[in-house]
């Protein structure tokens, strides 16, 4: 079974442009319906099927994704 | 319930501490910002924060400095290769690059990128092709495809009177003093990690003393091509790639 993983999302750093959600291969990512200070929609998880695979912070413009995976 | 995975034994991926931690000023979704962090995570990779010196440009990434942790400076609007012919003769045994946009490198710093290359100067040249002038506001550059809108060729690139898009890539490949040319692409995660191996190389090596390298990335521009950053990237897909492919252009056997 693959690893589990879990990412925390810095959502104030976040400019919502969703090129995290498509690089996500469990759809683990979406949208949220608020903004943040800056006025942008935010990255959210929606479910817990992370593996930690580290894709959706390697093409997060921004940076704004840390990955921790199970040892 | 579900075990926290969140501390730091599990960690598997952090911003690189090569970039500092100012919020960049790009748009959202452009690939400034992520080729920013391949570059600074190929020079964290290989040990080399210390001992890399970069040149920004005159363009969007214009204040690269802000963000690289590495000592920087700032050249004239296409002047970066004579900026960093210099700083790199004086210390020949730093890491040096420089970054700059089509319109910085391939338009106004023509002279310097060619001379550069053809001196085979012992430096990486990062050179981010988004077809347009983003800073300005969308006008048309040496890289603007045929019959690609742009504000100053708002009927679309006509080859005939405003001359082909310019593959710099091919063109500096084809002169003895480049050693490591390549074309890439951090729109995908798949990409950015290519490019990132690709970095990595050209300074590798930059301390072997071979010779000049040139890595160019595909990139898309959103605010300017006035799409989404989604859009901006299939568009680059469907319209740059077939005309700037992607890959090795001169690469040592
Ligand atoms: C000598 C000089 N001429 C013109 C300008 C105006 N100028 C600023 S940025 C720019 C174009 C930058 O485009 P590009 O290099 O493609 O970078 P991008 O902004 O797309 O990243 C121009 C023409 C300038 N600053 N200095
Ligand atoms: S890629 Fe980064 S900036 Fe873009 S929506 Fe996802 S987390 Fe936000
Ligand atoms: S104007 Fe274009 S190139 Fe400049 S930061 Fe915005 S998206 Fe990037």
């Amino acid at each position: 079974m693959a690893k589990k993983g879990d990412v925390v999302i810095q959502t104030e750093r976040c400019k919502g442009c969703e090129i995290c959600l498509s690089a996500c291969p469990q759809n683990v990512l979406a949208m949220s319906d608020k903004v943040n200070s800056k006025g942008y929609r935010y990255a959210v998880k929606v479910n817990s099927a992370c593996t930690g695979c580290t894709n959706c912070a390697v093409v997060c413009p921004d940076g704004v994704i840390t990955v921790y995976r199970e040892k | 319930m579900a075990e926290n995975l969140i501390k730091p034994e599990n960690l598997v991926y952090d911003k690189t501490k090569v970039l500092t931690d100012r919020v960049l000023h790009y748009c959202p979704g452009c690939g400034h910002s992520t080729t920013h962090r391949m570059l600074a995570e190929a020079i964290d990779e290989l040990g080399i924060q210390g001992e890399t010196i970069g040149i920004a440009p005159v363009g969007c990434s214009v204040l690269a400095y802000y963000y690289f942790d590495v000592d920087m400076t700032e050249a004239a609007h296409g002047r970066a290769p004579a900026v960093a012919t210099g700083i790199k003769r004086v210390l020949p045994d730093k890491y040096v690059f420089t970054y700059q946009g089509d319109g910085d490198l391939a338009a106004i710093g023509t002279a310097e990128t060619i001379h550069a290359c053809n001196r085979g100067e012992n430096f990486l040249i990062v050179f981010i092709n988004n077809g347009i002038y983003g800073m300005t506001g969308g006008q048309m550059a040496p890289t603007t495809l045929e019959n690609m809108k742009s504000t100053t060729s708002p009927r679309g690139r006509d080859v005939k009177t405003m001359g082909s898009p310019l593959k710099i890539s091919e063109l500096v490949a084809s002169l003895p003093g480049t050693y490591y040319v390549a074309r890439h692409s951090v729109h995908t995660p798949a990409n950015a990690r290519k490019t990132k191996r690709a970095f990595k190389k050209a300074l590798e090596y930059q301390k072997e003393k071979k010779g000049t390298c040139l890595i160019e990335v595909v990139s898309n521009c959103p605010s300017n091509w006035k799409m989404t950053p989604i859009e901006s990237n299939k568009w680059m897909e469907e319209n740059m790639f077939p005309f700037y492919s992607l890959g090795d252009i001169k690469a040592p056997k």
